[in-house]
C-alpha cells in the first residue's frame, strides 16, 4: 500500500458541559491511501460524523479534539490556525454532506457558488474559472451544462442537486474527500448514480474518500476498507469483503444479520436487543458489553484496544488469544 | 367474500392553482395535481400489503385517504364491507367504531408523540377518546399491558417521550396504536428513522404482533429490502398509479415491470461488494406535468410503439398485475418480436 494520505491518530472529541466532560470520539485511529475509499459506518451517535467535522476542521463548539493529531500528507492539520485551516478547507479536503438543499446557497446561481470557490482557491480569471464550473458541471453528468449554470439550486432535483454538491467539492481538485451520507436524502435508483458517478471520479482523480454512511450496501459497493464505530470507538476496521462476510466483533455480526435481505427467507432477524449507550453513561470496560451475546468477566472492566482477527481488526477480547 | 380492505378506483387530486386574482390578471389556467389515480386493490384479513414507490410516488397519500385523514375525490374505500366515508362525514357509533378499528404509525417517533404528555397519557388516549375502559385501576392495567407488548415496562409509563431512544419512542407509537383494538394498522415509512439494528427490533416485533393479534397491515415503504421481509403481497407505484402488484416471491423473483426490475437492480447488494450497479438513467417527471401514455416511458428501455400515447391498463401477467404494454403484449402475443 502506497503511503496514506490522510491519517488520523488516537483522535480524541470532546464536549464540556456543565456536569463535566463527554467524550464523543476516543482514540479513534485510521489512514486513507491515494484513490482509496476508506466507509465508516454505525448507528447514528456512534461519531462518525463527528470524525469527518474534525478532518476538514469543522467541529461546532463547545465541541473541541482533545487529543490525538490528524496528518494530511505527512502534515499535521489538526492545530493550524482558523486562517491557514481556510486554505486547506475546500483546495486540498473537499467535503459533500447529507442534505444537498442546505449545502448551496439558495440565493445565488450555482455557476457563482462553483466561480466563488474556484477563484477562492486556484489563481483564474472570472472567465477561465467560469469554463471550469461548465467542465465540472459536465463531468458529474449534468446535461446542457453551459445554461444550467445560471440556474439556483431550487430548480435543479435532488439527484441533480447532489450532483452539483459533488462538483463544488470537486473544484478545486481536493486529495481528501469526506463525504459525509452523500446519498441518505436520495431515492434508490438516484442514490445507484450518485455512488457510480462518485467512484468513477475518485478513480480518475487518485482522490482518497471517507464515505460516513450508514448503510451498509452503499459501502458494500464502494469502499476498500470499512471502519464499524460503536460509541465514539472503533469496533472493526478491515478489507470490505471480509467485514462483510466474515465479520470478527459481536457487534458488526449482530449489525451485519439485522440486515434484511432478498436471499434470505427468515421469519425473524437476528436483532441487538437494547441501544447504544448515551455519552455520559458509556459502560466500564468494553463499550459493547452489556449488549454483547459473547461477554465475559474481562469485557466489564477492561477496555479493549483493536487487535487481530483475520483478516481485519476488533476490538474484542474473543481475539485476543490468536495475538 | 368480499375482501377486508378495498379500494376501487380511489383517486385524489390536489389543487395547486396560484390565487384567483393572480389567475385572473395573469391569464394561468387552474392547475390540479394528480396524487393518486385511479388505484384499486384489496387486502385480505390479516395480510401484509406493503406499498412501494420513490419519493413523490402517492404511496402516503393513500395512506392517508384510507385512514381518513384526507377524502378521496373519486372512488370508495371500504373497510370489512362499511364506506370509510362514513367515518369521516358522521359521528355516530358506526362512524366511530370504524375509525377505532383503524390505526396509524408514522414515520417520524419525534414528531408523532406529544412532548408535553406522559407515554402513558399517550397510550391511553385512545382508550379515553372511545371511552372502552373509564379511567381508573382498569385503565392503569390495560396502558401497562400495551406497554408489555412492545417491551416496555408500566414504569415507561411515567417518562416524557424526550427520555426514550428512537426505537422505543416508535414503540410507543406502537403500543398507541394498539390501544383501541384495531384491526387494521397503516405503518407509513415506520422504521426509515432508524438505525438497522434498531430496524430489526421493531420489525420483529411488528410481525409478532400481527401473529399474535391477526392484524391487517399497510405497509408502506421506499426500502425493498425491509418490505421483502415483512410483506406478503406488494404493490408498486410510480407517479400515483400502480404499476405492479402481487404475490411478493412473484414480484421480487421475477419483476414484469421494467420500473419494478429498475428499482430491484438499483439496491446496493451486500454480496457484490466491489461492483457497481447499474444506474438507470433519468428521474421521476414533474407530476403537475406528467408525461402522455405510460408515466416511465421517458426511462423505460423497454418502450415502444404505444407506450407514449396511451396509458397501459393493469391486466394479469404472469400470476400478478402488470401495466405495462412491454410486459403483457410478451404474453399475449408471443410471435411479436420482442422489445430488448
Amino acid at each position: 500500500m502506497s503511503k496514506p494520505l490522510l491519517e488520523v491518530k488516537n483522535l480524541r472529541i470532546e464536549f464540556p458541559n456543565r456536569r463535566g466532560l463527554l467524550t464523543a470520539v476516543d482514540d479513534v485511529s485510521f489512514s486513507i491511501a491515494p484513490g482509496e475509499v476508506l466507509g465508516v459506518v454505525g448507528e447514528s451517535g456512534a461519531g462518525k460524523s463527528l470524525t469527518g467535522a474534525a478532518i476538514i476542521g469543522l467541529l461546532e463548539p463547545p465541541g473541541r479534539i482533545a487529543g490525538g493529531q490528524i496528518l494530511l500528507d505527512g502534515q499535521r492539520i489538526d492545530n493550524l490556525p482558523y486562517e491557514a485551516m481556510r486554505k486547506i478547507r475546500g483546495r486540498q479536503i473537499g467535503a459533500i454532506f447529507q442534505d444537498p438543499l442546505t449545502s448551496l446557497n439558495p440565493l445565488y446561481t450555482v455557476g457563482r457558488q462553483l466561480v466563488e470557490t474556484i477563484t477562492t482557491h486556484l489563481d483564474l480569471t472570472e472567465a477561465a474559472a467560469k469554463d471550469r464550473a461548465v467542465k465540472l458541471l459536465e463531468e458529474v453528468g449534468i446535461p446542457a451544462a453551459r445554461e444550467r449554470i445560471n440556474h439556483y439550486p431550487h430548480q435543479f432535483s435532488g439527484g441533480m442537486r447532489q450532483r452539483v454538491v459533488i462538483a463544488l467539492a470537486l473544484a478545486a481538485e481536493p486529495k481528501v474527500i469526506i463525504a459525509d451520507e452523500p446519498t441518505t436524502a436520495l431515492d434508490v435508483s438516484i442514490q445507484a448514480q450518485i455512488i457510480t458517478l462518485l467512484k468513477g471520479l475518485c478513480r480518475d482523480h487518485g482522490t482518497a474518500v471517507m464515505l460516513v454512511t450508514h448503510d451498509m450496501g452503499v459501502i458494500a459497493e464502494t469502499a476498500d476498507r470499512v471502519a464499524v464505530m460503536y460509541a465514539g470507538r472503533i469496533a472493526e476496521i478491515g478489507p470490505v469483503a471480509d467485514v462483510i462476510h466474515k465479520p470478527q466483533h459481536p457487534y458488526t455480526i449482530g449489525l451485519m444479520g439485522s440486515i434484511p435481505e432478498f436471499e434470505s427467507d427468515r421469519e425473524r432477524l437476528i436483532q441487538i436487543d437494547g441501544a447504544m449507550p448515551r455519552l455520559d453513561a458509556i459502560p466500564q470496560g468494553c463499550a459493547f458489553n452489556p449488549r454483547c451475546t459473547k461477554v465475559f468477566d474481562k469485557c466489564k472492566s477492561v477496555r479493549p484496544n483493536l487487535m487481530l482477527a483475520a483478516a481485519s481488526q476488533a476490538a474484542c477480547w474473543l481475539h485476543e488469544t490468536r495475538v | 367474500m368480499t375482501p377486508f380492505i378495498q379500494l376501487k378506483n380511489v383517486s385524489k387530486t390536489f389543487d395547486v392553482s396560484a390565487p384567483w386574482l393572480n389567475r385572473v390578471i395573469e391569464r394561468k389556467p387552474q392547475s390540479f395535481l394528480h396524487a393518486v389515480s385511479d388505484l384499486s386493490f384489496d387486502i385480505q384479513r390479516g395480510e401484509t400489503l406493503a406499498l412501494v414507490g420513490e419519493s413523490g410516488c402517492g404511496k402516503s397519500t393513500v395512506a392517508k385517504l384510507i385512514v381518513g385523514l384526507y377524502a378521496s375525490s373519486t372512488g370508495s374505500v371500504t373497510i370489512d364491507g362499511q364506506d370509510m366515508r362514513i367515518a369521516l362525514t358522521s359521528n355516530n357509533d358506526a362512524a366511530r367504531a370504524l375509525r377505532r378499528k383503524v390505526q396509524m404509525i408514522f414515520q417520524d417517533p419525534y414528531a408523532s408523540l406529544n412532548p408535553r404528555w406522559r407515554v402513558a397519557d399517550i397510550v391511553a388516549e385512545p382508550i379515553r377518546t372511545h371511552k372502552l375502559i373509564p379511567d381508573g385501576a382498569a385503565l392503569d392495567k390495560r396502558v401497562a399491558e400495551l406497554l408489555g407488548f412492545v417491551k416496555l415496562t408500566a414504569k415507561d409509563g411515567e417518562k416524557y417521550p424526550h427520555q426514550f431512544s428512537g426505537g422505543q419512542r416508535q414503540r410507543i407509537s406502537i403500543a398507541r396504536a394498539l390501544a383501541s383494538n384495531p384491526e387494521f394498522l397503516i405503518c407509513d415509512e415506520p422504521t426509515s428513522a432508524l438505525d438497522v439494528s434498531v430496524q430489526a427490533q421493531v420489525l420483529n416485533l411488528m410481525k409478532d404482533l400481527q401473529r399474535e393479534m391477526g392484524l391487517t397491515y399497510l405497509f408502506i415503504s421506499h426500502n425493498l429490502q425491509v418490505v421483502h421481509h415483512i410483506a406478503d403481497r406488494v404493490g408498486v407505484m410510480y407517479l400515483g398509479r400502480l404499476v405492479e402488484i402481487g404475490d411478493k416471491k412473484e414480484v421480487f423473483g421475477a419483476p414484469q415491470h421494467p420500473y419494478t426490475r429498475m428499482l430491484l437492480d438499483a439496491i446496493p447488494d451486500l454480496h457484490m461488494t466491489g461492483k457497481a450497479r447499474t444506474p438507470v438513467a433519468g428521474e421521476v417527471p414533474n407530476p403537475l406535468n406528467p408525461p402522455p401514455g405510460c408515466a416511465f416511458n421517458p426511462r423505460c428501455p423497454r418502450k415502444f410503439e404505444p407506450c407514449d400515447q396511451t396509458r397501459p391498463e393493469l391486466l394479469n401477467v404472469k400470476g400478478r398485475q402488470v401495466a405495462c404494454f412491454a410486459a403483457s403484449a410478451a404474453v399475449n402475443f408471443p410471435t411479436l418480436p420482442q422489445v430488448a
